[in-house]
Formats: structure tokens, sequence, C-alpha cells
């Protein structure tokens, strides 16, 4: 853990009932980077990042934000949750407001912002999704493309300190992947500290600073893309590679 | 005869039907929106996530326990008993004073839908999709702006048509409150029967009254539920093939902002 963290993740485990889903999980997230996280599904990626937003309870180990643990019972969770936003796989606009309003709600509710103000934040966050357009369309005219750019603006429009993304392409149709993909790629280039669990090898290869490969409830491997996708140390993310690649 | 006695009826006693049609639909609409927000009240403490603290736990758990007794108990007694219990109960802890009869109507009333309501917003509740609640709790909101920005809204649409049928209900059953003296439509028959002898007539008339007021309900609440369905058929926006489609097709006014 260096000055620059942001997030460090020390020794979490996570059990439903039973089932160890985390067994010790290590990671220190600093300013600025993208990391990937890579892995075959039931390894343990969206519970971990589910986590780190408290969607999830830990069951042991503790995650640090700015130092302060987000477990300790006198931190501010939901102060916190603006800080740290978070896109979903199925999207999960609000069903009941349009584009718009989707977007400078949090603000709105959460940050106190001035309705003139947060629509404006909203509407500089959209049109950076090239979303502006849309602004009084509800949810359910949105094609899957075009509601997770709008979930993201979203996130956005809360000036986020890192955003975590779980999954966000897997719910698309091939043809919506891009235009997603695009968005986030910008938002690495912009500087934003982003966490990423993702099945678009592409996106991890070419966009993060660093990778990080999980399997069945460990970290199975981290390091630069090229180290981990030229030369992987581990039999299991070679395995794992060839697996998905080769599709 | 017949026809000639319920034309009589209905020219003599129209003013004290319309009275009686004015205190019924007053308690029901007053029942049934308070017994609304009795429910939603219910609904929004019910999700709350489990209290951290020990003592807010046990607080917790005794409220919950207070409120299925509530649910329970005014599910499981006839609203004519519960009129009878409140309306002496109250008399006789203030040693003979009675509770104005409309103010008490609309107390019974509310708590008894308020009974019903809470497990139909239970119900609305638990068909949100859990993604609803997890985009709003990822931003940072609150439970209580989580449930009224977010999950209520939706909960209110699709609940709608279990809320009308409460609305039809009530309408009906207050004609069980003639037993304190609510002077609504159902006690409004009783006096004029009472005063013409023509039981049968009298009920005739008393009854296609009530049928009125409940056929012109269901329209209207039909009438209100499409409203807020919006239109029948969404256009998606842009093209699915094509991203960036920009055929926009909704103005500012037919949409609104709310």
């Amino acid at each position: 853990m260096t000055e620059n963290t942001v997030i460090s993740i020390q020794g979490l485990t996570k059990s439903f009932g039973d089932h160890e889903v985390l067994k010790g999980i290590n990671i220190d997230v600093n300013r600025g980077e993208v990391v990937s996280i890579i892995g075959s599904s039931g390894s343990g990626k969206s519970t971990m990042l589910r986590c780190i937003n408290l969607l999830e309870t830990p069951t042991s180990g503790d995650i640090l934000f700015d130092g302060n643990s987000i477990l300790s019972h006198d931190f501010d969770i939901k102060k916190y949750r603006a800080k740290v936003g978070m896109v979903f796989q199925s999207f999960n606009l609000f069903n009941n407001m349009n584009v718009l309003k989707n977007c400078s709600i949090g603000p709105r509710t959460v940050l106190g912002v001035k309705k003139d103000e947060a629509e404006a934040l909203a509407e500089k966050y959209l049109s950076m999704v090239g979303m502006s357009s849309y602004i009084n369309a509800r949810p359910a005219q949105l094609s899957g493309g075009q509601k997770q750019r709008v979930a993201i603006a979203r996130a956005l429009a809360m000036k986020p300190e890192a955003l975590l993304f779980d999954e966000p392409t897997s719910a698309l149709d091939p043809e919506m992947v891009g235009e997603v993909l695009s968005v986030m790629s910008d938002l690495a280039k912009s500087g934003l500290t982003m966490v990423v669990v993702t099945h678009e090898m592409g996106f991890a290869k070419d966009i993060s600073s660093r990778v990080i490969f999980m399997d069945d409830g460990v970290i199975a491997e981290e390091g630069s893309p090229e180290q981990i996708f030229s030369s992987p140390k581990e039999a299991r993310t070679k395995e794992f590679l060839t697996r998905v690649l080769s599709k | 005869m017949f026809f000639q006695n319920i034309w009589d009826i209905i020219t003599k006693y129209y003013p004290d039907f319309l009275k009686g049609v004015g205190v019924t639909v007053l308690l029901a609409i007053t029942g049934t929106l308070f017994g609304l927000i009795i429910g939603l009240l219910i609904g929004v403490f019910r999700t709350l996530p489990k209290a951290k603290g020990k003592t807010a736990g046990v607080f917790q758990k005794i409220a919950d326990y207070i409120l299925v007794a509530y649910i329970e108990v005014f599910r499981g007694t006839p609203m004519m008993v519960q009129a009878m219990v409140i309306y002496y109960g109250y008399a006789a802890m203030t040693s003979g004073q009675t509770l104005p009869v409309i103010p008490s109507a609309i107390i019974i009333v509310s708590i008894n839908t308020g009974a019903y309501m809470a497990e139909i917003v239970r119900g609305g509740i638990l068909s949100i999709d859990k993604g609803q609640f997890e985009g709003a709790e990822a931003i940072g909101m609150s439970h209580w702006q989580m449930m009224t920005k977010v999950i209520i809204p939706q909960v209110l649409r699709n609940i709608l048509p279990s809320v009308g049928n409460e609305f039809v209900i009530n309408i009906k059953d207050t004609s069980v409150l003639s037993v304190i003296y609510v002077s609504e439509l159902f006690f409004m028959g009783k006096n004029a029967a009472a005063d013409n002898y023509l039981t049968l007539e009298t009920y005739v008339v008393v009854s296609v009254i009530y049928l009125i007021l409940t056929l012109t309900s269901t329209r209207i609440l039909r009438l209100l539920e499409k409203k807020l369905n919006g239109k029948e058929h969404y256009t998606i926006c842009g093209s699915q093939s094509n991203p960036d489609a920009n055929i926009v097709v909704n103005t500012k006014e037919e949409i609104p902002n709310d």
C-alpha cells in the first residue's frame, strides 16, 4: 500500500453458507490505474467487486478506501458509495425515470446539488457517452448498449474517485459491445481509476494498466497486460487464455 | 305498482341518498388513501436492512412483531366488529365521551384497509427487480431516498389494480359502519325503509346506487391505469444494429420529465 492507493483489499474472504467464494484476496488499486479482472465464471470476480461496493458483506478481511476501513462501524457507507461508482451487467437504470433524471437524481438526492446544476452535470456526461439526444427517453426505449452508456453517465455524474464495472458488456448483443468499450477506453485515458471485471480480453489487453487473473476464489496471477497475455507464468492462466482467445 | 313505489322513493328520499353517497364516497376515498399510506410506510419499514447496533436490532424486531400483529388482527376480524370495539372502547376509556362519528369511521376504515394494503405493498415491492435496489444503493442513496424516488413509484404502478380493488371493496364495506350510526348510503336506506315500510323497493334503489358507484370507480381506475402505463407501444430510439442512428422519437412535451 502506498500513498497513491485508493482501494486496498486485504485478505478478503466471502462465503455463502458453506461455500467459500473468495479465499483471501489482496489487491491494491492505485489512483489512475485501470485494473482488469479476468477469469472463468464462478471464480469470484463479481463477488469480489460487489464486496468493494458493500453490495455483499465480506466474511473476513478488510477493505480500505483512502486508508480508512470501509467495514468499521462509524464509516459512512453512503458517502463512500457516492465516491466509488458502480456499473452493472444488467444496467439497473431506474425504470421510472427518463435518461436525464436517471443521471441527475444521484447528484440531486445524494450530493445535494441544485436541480439545474445536476441536470447540467447529467447532460455533460450524457454527451460524453454520446447519449445527449436521448435525454427524454425512458430506459425501456433504449437498446442495451445505449442503456449501458447511460448507466456509465449516471455513475460519472457523481464525480466518483473510482468506478467499478461488473461485466459491463456481458449482457449486450455483440454489435453493441464496441460502443460501450469505446466509452470505457476514453474514460481510462482520462485518468479515471477503474476496476473492471470483464470477459473482453481485447479491453483487458489494450486498455488496462494491470490484469488480475482469478481462479477458484484466489488471485492466480497478476501483472501487466503484456506479461499476462504473452508470457503467463501459471499453467491455469495459460489454459484459461487459450480457451477464451481461441473462441 | 312496484315501479311507481321505486319512483316515489327516489323522488322523496333523494336528498338523503345523495348525502349517504357523499359519506360513502368520502369514507372510501379517505380510507383507501390513508390505508395506502399506512401500507407504504409499513412496506418501507419492513424492507429496512437489518439494524447494525444491538439495541436498534431489538427495537426493529419488536416493531416487526407489532406490525405483524396489527396486520393479522385487522385482517382476521370483521370490520363491523372492529368498529364496535374501537367506537365503544374509546367511549369506555373516556368514561362516556364518544368520538365524532365521521372521524371514527375514517380511522376504522383506514386502519382496516392499511392491514390489507401492507400485504399488497409487500407484494408490489417483491415484484421490483433487485437491480433497481442495487442501482440506487450503488450511488449512495439512503433507504428512504431509494424507496421514495425509485422503488415506491414503480410499486404504485404495479399495485394500482389491487388498490382499485380495495377502493371498490371499501365503497361496499363501509355499509357495516351503520352499526355506529355513520350516515352512509346503507344507513340512509335503512332509515328510509323504516319510514315507508317499502323495504324491498328501498333496498333495490340502494343497491342500484351502489352499483353505479362501483361501476363508475372501476371505469375511472382503468383509465388511470392506462394513463400510468403510457403508450401501448414503445418506440426504440435509434437502431438496434446501428448505434449511431439518431432517431429521437420523443420530444420534451410527450414524456413528462418527472
